[in-house]
């Protein structure tokens, strides 16, 4: 079998769709400590994947590759086929070509960075308006959807400020929906919660998954990759360990890393 | 005619300064705000010579006098070909000098807030000035709106200086009442009422700008 071209995205087995979202050999250090190193991650479409991991594995900084956040030191990462923060050539995107790529994709943040000068429904609406030129009315309309859909529909015309935090992450998650996005990341999303308000949000999320959205989830919560998850990929000192379905990750794990880290978190 | 009966009727005089010095001012805010802005954004660019160069204007205008600036200006600059109206000459010093100040307050309000409103804005595919117009912008001002109505504050008051270089602003009609007349107290008394009038002007803006900032959970809370 011929090796894959490194600079080109591969196509999943079962049909000849791309992956809707493609991590090929990422490196990345910050200083001398090496966070990522060749770091292989396939998402077919439809697929909700979890990512799990001690502290310090470098599961964040993955997600933030994704999306380039960060830059990588090497790799590619393709988005549904196309590339993200380099072009086919290898040269860096521009800020306009890179800002038309991330519209594709959602994040939602751990500290959920809500725009605190605009009202909620102004959080929701500016990226549908602002970047995709979508009229004023049409986003209000998707706007409106998406927070009765997150259950924050009465929430609408205050500040992010006076919201819990259950209440802004759930707003945070309307806000990267209205862009229609093809892949949702999510990174910790739960870990600035108290625990009472973890249930909301992660309700949010599993009706989501439900709905067939593509979805990366870098997380704690075991029960949500257990029960929803289709994929649990296991990271360890900057790179993938293992990757299973939740069902054969959590009874029968195959490294004694993933064993230790099960025992204490699980 | 006592000396306040003289003063008023010279009142013309007084109106055409204070209409010179609110000019004065309000260009000047405007061009201050602009350049800093400017500035701003090369601080928190990618050009590490445009950074370095911005870095060292901010901080040579910071240590030099306005007086002498634009003395300079005006008085200096036509020995090397460079001439301007006083006029110009005032609203280009003040700009210049008073950007340096924007650009510094609104530094150190950009590095308050939190890295993750910019990720933000960037992961849905904003960019460049819209994001810096449209996320970031808002929340300097509305995070620094007592420091930046205390520069403008400053701003205002730096306008009396323009007297040396014959602009005809306030202080100077205040100045040529009084020397006419030889009334040496109430002419400056209006003057200075009028700046206080200005001034109290600036602080109504900045308790308005401030009752926003409050209203989003922003500001000196």
């Amino acid at each position: 079998m011929a090796t894959p071209d490194p600079a080109s995205p591969t196509e999943t087995q079962e049909d000849t769709q791309p992956y809707a979202l493609e991590a090929q050999k990422i490196c990345k250090s910050f200083g001398s400590v090496e966070v990522l190193h060749d770091v292989d991650l396939t998402v077919p479409p439809g697929t909700t994947m979890s990512i799990l991991g001690p502290s310090g594995s470098g599961k964040s900084t993955l997600l933030r590759c994704i999306n380039w956040l960060e830059t990588p030191d090497s790799g590619r990462i393709f988005l549904g086929g196309a590339p993200v923060g380099r072009r086919p050539d290898g040269k860096l995107m521009s800020d306009r070509e890179l800002a038309k790529v991330r519209a594709r994709m959602g994040m939602v943040f751990q500290s959920f960075n809500l725009w605190p000068h605009f009202t909620v429904l102004q959080n929701v609406i500016e990226a549908p308006t602002q970047v995709l030129g979508m009229s004023k009315d049409a986003a209000i309309a998707r706007a409106e959807k998406l927070l009765e859909k997150v259950g924050l529909s009465e929430k609408r015309d205050v500040y992010p400020y006076s919201l819990s935090g259950g209440q802004k992450q759930r707003v945070a998650i309307a806000r990267a929906l209205c862009m229609s996005p093809e892949v949702m990341l999510f990174d910790e999303p739960t870990s600035a919660l108290d625990p009472e308000l973890i249930g909301e949000v992660l309700a949010v999320m599993r009706d989501l998954a439900s709905e067939g959205m593509t979805m990366v989830v870098v997380t704690h919560e075991m029960s949500f990759a257990r029960d929803v998850c289709e994929e649990v990929v296991f990271m360890d000192k900057g790179k993938v360990v293992e990757r299973a379905a939740p069902a054969d990750f959590f009874s029968n794990p195959k490294t004694e890393r993933a064993r230790q880290f099960l025992t204490r978190y699980a | 005619m006592t000396d306040w009966e003289i003063v008023f009727s010279e009142w013309p005089r007084f109106a055409a300064g204070f209409g010179t010095t609110l000019t004065l001012f309000l260009l000047s805010t405007i061009g201050a705000f602009l350049i800093g802005m400017l500035f701003v954004n090369i601080l928190y660019g990618r050009n590490r010579i445009a950074r370095k160069a911005v870095g060292i204007y901010i901080d040579g205008m910071r240590m030099l006098p306005f007086l002498i600036f634009v003395y300079l200006l005006y008085y200096g600059l036509p020995s090397v070909g460079i001439s301007m109206s006083a006029w110009t000459a005032g609203i280009v010093g003040l700009t210049l000098y008073h950007c340096a100040y924007v650009a510094e307050i609104l530094r150190g309000a950009w590095s308050q807030l939190p890295s993750g409103q910019a990720e933000a804005a960037r992961a849905q595919g904003h960019h460049g000035l819209r994001m810096f117009g449209r996320i970031i912008l808002p929340q300097l001002v509305l995070n620094s709106a007592p420091i930046l109505g205390n520069q403008l504050i400053y701003m205002l008051k730096d306008t009396a200086f323009l007297m040396i270089i014959t602009v005809q602003e306030l202080t100077y009609a205040a100045s040529s009442v009084q020397s006419m007349y030889f009334v040496p107290l109430e002419p400056f008394v209006v003057a200075l009422l009028l700046y206080w009038l200005m001034s109290l002007s600036i602080e109504g803006i900045v308790l308005i700008v401030n009752r926003f900032a409050k209203e989003r959970g922003l500001g000196d809370t």
